[in-house]
């Protein structure tokens, strides 16, 4: 596979503390990859060592197929979590600075920041002080500033913290966009809804250690338990579908609403054969839904978190 | 422009635009000029108060003895008692009575004289006094004897012992205090330098950190160039600030001193002699004047060029080590109020450098002690400078010694550099921990 990073049996440790154990993980090219994991799981020990901020103790890291190398600073581009800005330096003079440091000349690094301003319509903040702007102001420039130079890869950290949802909704478009003209993204968060949304390979951290990780799509279909949404009209009023149900399935409230006339059940199969379920139903009435549920990322991460914490 | 050259850029930018820099760097001449021009002021003042005293001179002597100055001036009294020239005295509010009663002799008239005053007269008047009398009195123990005035002149003889070095130059009491002022002036200067613009840089490595922008920095730079451009902008406008104040305070004083018409001279020389000695050094003026010339002398024979190579050297080397500890103090706390166990120790070489420095080298440019601290890193910029003056080599300070503090600074330097940047490169994403020494221990062995 066409990898833009692969990390390979990654450990790193803090004096006693482990903060990675053997972590390895592949971010395919033109790819969203979510970095997932409970609070200090280790994911940001991770990310610094991407970005040469640390180094691991064991492992090593291969960047567009070439062992990383500090001129590889300058096709990554990093939106840390804990980020801020120099408070009493003016706008365009501050993101000036930070993409020269990540190596654009100064003329270039202009152009490119009038043409961002521009987009994300911040255009006349460029003589104010970053302490005179709002929260989420600061970080329209952190995120100009991260994706300035065109790196090939971007690491998001929640990059929508300190957005309101319509900015947030922007942000997301513009990485939707970023990912179109052929950059790979990695992004950490703990917002699950956004990992539905945005990717497409997902890694889960948890105690330092990687618990699962590969195919968003695919993830979900191995943690499918055969869980099913139904809904009957029924023939007969006077009985109970869900107490007859239960006698052979695991049936509990449905997780959709659709009219009260009908039995809404939600029902869990001891395997993926529906033949029997759908048979006993068309005996009670008519079926007008029927739907197998697919977890959620949500359910997913807590599932494996806790099937690991009990174990 | 290189990584390193652009943090050097933003840092001087953001240290000389701050306001408060802005202010302090222009207000600071203002006020240090300001002290100089008011004690000159006051001291003229204090001088030129006027002493009026009475004399009521009833003996036969010391009638033409009184010759008014620029601070006492003499009233005489004539037939009137003691009693009432002591409330004439104190009712026309002179200074003090000199009471000179009749006596048979010169030496019983003096012996018998006594001052009034309201209460313990001024020393400078009763020095004066003292002179006149002690000159009279030796006149007329020199005729007694029967010597002239002129032949006293050929035996009355002022002593100075000649002492020098074996190569043949001159020795002059004091150049060697002289040297060491200059010297310590110049250790001072540093240590001055590195406690105000240390405290720059570690503030301003605190701003990164609570400001939360270190993350976004160190992801395009190496921890180590930040540290390093940060110490060598805030130096940049250090040294602008100092280079402001030395050609603004030297030019507002000299504009001062010319609208207030203070000579400088009575500055420097301070308090004038009394009567006494210069009565007796009169004659001496000439060997005074070449004195002074021999001084002059020295004073262009101190090995100025040395001394301003050496102070680069040590300035730099000091700066660096000191500021480096700085910045990883700063990397290693959350905010300032968690500083103070740890600038403690910094601070403390530095005194002991300035204060058991300048006495033992004041005392002994070649003791053990000032040799001692004039090899060890963390006082050798400071204590070094104050004996490099009386020169390099023979009969200064053995080039072996300079040689060696140098290299033990460079050395310190390199490992004090490398230590504080680890710390620094683990500090500055250390966020809500209060350090202690055994957790910064701890950060050293991480890769």
């Amino acid at each position: 596979m066409n990898s833009i990073l692969v990390a390979e049996n990654i450990s790193k440790k803090f004096g006693e503390h482990t903060a990675l154990s053997n972590v390895s993980i592949n971010i395919p090219k033109n790819s969203i990859y979510g970095l997932l994991g409970p609070n200090g799981a280790g994911k940001t020990t991770l990310i610094r060592i991407i970005n040469q901020i640390t180094y691991p103790d064991k492992g090593h890291v291969l960047f567009d197929g070439e062992p990383l190398a500090p001129e590889h600073i300058a096709t990554i581009g990093y939106l840390p979590e804990e980020r801020g800005l120099y408070k009493s330096m003016k706008v365009g003079e501050q993101a000036l600075y930070l993409a020269q440091l990540k190596g654009l000349s100064k003329a270039d690094a202009k152009k490119r920041l009038e043409y961002w301003f521009e987009r994300l319509e911040i255009g006349n903040w460029w003589n104010k002080k970053i302490q005179e702007l709002s929260k989420g102001m600061a970080q329209k420039i952190q995120f100009i500033v991260t994706v300035l130079h065109q790196p090939k890869l971007l690491i998001f950290d929640e990059p929508f913290s300190g957005f309101d949802p319509i900015n947030a909704n922007r942000i997301k478009d513009e990485i939707l966009e970023l990912k179109k003209q052929g950059t790979s993204i990695i992004f950490s968060t703990h917002r699950m809804e956004s990992v539905e949304e945005l990717c497409e390979y997902i890694a889960l951290i948890h105690k330092s250690e990687k618990i699962l990780d590969g195919k968003l799509k695919d993830i979900k279909k191995a943690h499918k338990n055969n869980v099913f949404q139904i809904g009957v009209a029924p023939n007969n009023t006077a009985v109970d579908l869900g107490s007859v149900l239960q006698e052979q399935f695991v049936v509990k409230q449905a997780l959709y609403n659709r009219e009260d006339e009908n039995w809404e059940l939600s029902i869990q199969l001891p395997s993926a054969d529906t033949s029997h379920l759908l048979a006993s139903l068309t005996t009670y009435g008519n079926v007008n839904h029927f739907e197998e549920t697919i977890p959620s990322a949500n359910d997913i991460f807590i599932q494996t978190i806790n099937a690991k914490s009990n174990e | 422009m290189s990584k390193l050259g652009l943090i050097i850029k933003r840092e001087y930018l953001a240290k000389v635009r701050n306001k408060s820099f802005v202010i302090m760097t222009f207000l600071s001449p203002i006020l240090m000029v300001g002290m100089i021009v008011l004690i000159a002021y006051l001291t003229k003042v204090n001088d030129s108060e006027s002493r009026t005293i009475a004399i009521l001179n009833q003996s036969d002597y010391f009638s033409n003895a009184f010759t008014p100055t620029e601070s006492i001036s003499y009233v005489s009294f004539k037939d009137i008692t003691l009693e009432e020239a002591k409330d004439s005295t104190q009712s026309l509010d002179y200074y003090a009575l000199l009471h000179i009663p009749k006596e048979d002799s010169l030496e019983e008239t003096a012996e018998s004289t006594f001052l009034y005053a309201k209460d313990n007269p001024n020393s400078s008047v009763l020095n004066r006094l003292e002179g006149i009398f002690e000159q009279r009195l030796r006149q007329a123990r020199l005729q007694d004897l029967g010597i002239s005035k002129k032949q006293f002149a050929t035996v009355d003889t002022k002593f100075q012992m000649h002492a020098g070095t074996f190569k043949g130059e001159e020795n002059l009491k004091g150049i060697n205090e002289l040297k060491a002022i200059i010297g310590g002036g110049f250790g001072y200067l540093i240590m001055m330098f590195i406690i105000i613009y240390g405290g720059f840089v570690m503030r301003s490595v605190i701003e990164e950190k609570t400001s939360r922008i270190i993350e976004v920095i160190i992801s395009s730079v190496k921890p180590f160039q930040l540290m390093l451009g940060k110490i060598i902008g805030t130096s940049l406008a250090g040294i602008t600030q100092f280079t402001i104040w030395i050609i603004s305070a030297s030019m507002l004083l000299f504009v001062a001193l010319l609208l207030l018409n203070i000579d400088l001279a009575t500055l420097t020389q301070g308090q004038p002699l009394g009567p006494g000695a210069m009565a007796g050094m009169g004659d001496f003026a000439d060997a005074k004047n070449q004195k002074m010339l021999l001084y002059a002398a020295e004073f262009f024979k101190i090995p100025w060029v040395l001394i301003v190579v050496s102070f680069l050297i040590y300035f730099v080397l000091g700066y660096l080590i000191y500021s480096s500890i700085y910045a990883a103090i700063g990397a290693a706390v959350d905010n300032e109020t968690d500083t103070q166990q740890f600038i403690f120790p910094i601070i403390l070489p530095l005194m002991l450098a300035i204060y058991v420095g300048f006495f033992s080298v004041f005392s002994n440019p070649h003791g053990p002690i000032a040799v001692g601290f004039s090899l060890f890193p963390l006082t050798s910029p400071i204590v070094m400078l104050m004996r490099i003056p009386g020169g390099l080599g023979e009969g200064g300070v053995p080039i072996w010694q300079f040689v060696t503090s140098i290299i033990l600074l460079i050395l310190t330097f390199l490992a004090i550099v490398w230590l504080a940047a680890k710390i620094y490169r683990v500090g500055i994403l250390m966020y809500g921990k209060k350090p202690t020494y055994k957790e910064l221990f701890k950060w050293l062995k991480y890769k």
